[in-house]
């Protein structure tokens, strides 16, 4: 059952993933990438890690990508031109090592076996507390400085946005 | 259970994709997306660590990861439309002059 749910949203992931770079229009672009964002929400579920899959479809597919389809049909670039003989060098050179690149990961992952030091949080022990609460525990107490940190990173995006995008006068 | 190395191949494969659109697309919007990809697919990776090893550091590495997220599609957005307000383009070919 898990490894059939596993590969129903591992492969339409991949899918849409391969779907956003290889569509002509960011629009289609941008409600795939909403679909692989659904579908890595529905694998952290089965990791479980049901506060990352609601965040992943809050903060993601929600908020993000909101704000990237506003852009898209602000921008109204239309479709994009095809051009000439340099993009196909360019192309194939770029395909060529990302194979390579992901032969590599591919491998690595295969033969060697992860092993380390194993953390409190057994599946049983996050179920009896709760993912939500176990999660908060590890956030406020030993990553209180991290979680300051990224609201002071978060103010500077939010200043950083509005000096940008303002009109010149 | 699902073994830990089918969670890290499929990160993987869609982190290789974002690369690929990186690599091939000229929109920068298109682009920005791959890069959103890639940061997806290592989120992957992170919570499969965090499950087979008991641990929630790594859940906790990809809130941060998401944070920054957000505040890096706000301000490449913004940086976006202005391009777009200067060039009235978004190949990134075409915006190759650092004080165009």
């Amino acid at each position: 059952m898990e490894l059939t749910l596993f590969v129903i949203f591992g492969a339409v992931a991949v899918a849409s993933a391969f779907m956003v770079i290889v569509s002509r229009n960011p629009v289609v672009s941008a409600l795939f990438l909403i679909l692989t964002f659904f579908c890595l929400a529905g694998l952290y579920v089965l990791l479980n890690a049901q506060f990352i899959a609601a965040l992943q479809i809050i903060v993601y597919a929600g908020a993000i990508m909101v704000l990237f389809v506003f852009v898209v049909m602000l921008l109204r670039t239309g479709k994009e031109a095809r051009r000439g003989y340099r993009l196909i060098f360019q192309k194939s050179i770029g395909i060529i090592f990302v194979v390579l690149f992901l032969l590599l990961l591919g491998s690595i992952t295969l033969m060697v076996s992860v092993t380390g030091m194993r953390g409190p949080y057994t599946a049983e022990a996050v179920r009896h507390i709760g993912n939500t609460q176990a999660f908060a525990s590890v956030l406020f107490t030993d990553y209180l400085y991290p979680f300051e940190i990224i609201s002071v990173l978060l103010l500077a995006g939010i200043i950083g946005a509005v000096v940008l995008a303002k009109r010149k006068r | 259970m699902v073994p830990l190395s089918y969670y890290l191949l499929l990160s993987a494969v869609l982190f290789s994709i974002g690369a690929v659109g990186v690599l091939i697309r000229r929109n920068v919007l298109i682009m920005f997306m791959s890069i959103e990809l890639m940061l997806n697919a290592v989120n992957l990776s992170f919570v499969a660590f965090s499950r087979f090893l008991d641990s929630l550091e790594g859940q906790v590495f990809v809130f941060l990861v998401m944070a920054v997220a957000a505040a890096e599609v706000a301000v490449g957005l913004a940086i976006i439309i202005c391009i777009f307000r200067n060039k009235a383009t978004v190949n990134v070919d075409e915006i190759n002059l650092m004080k165009g």
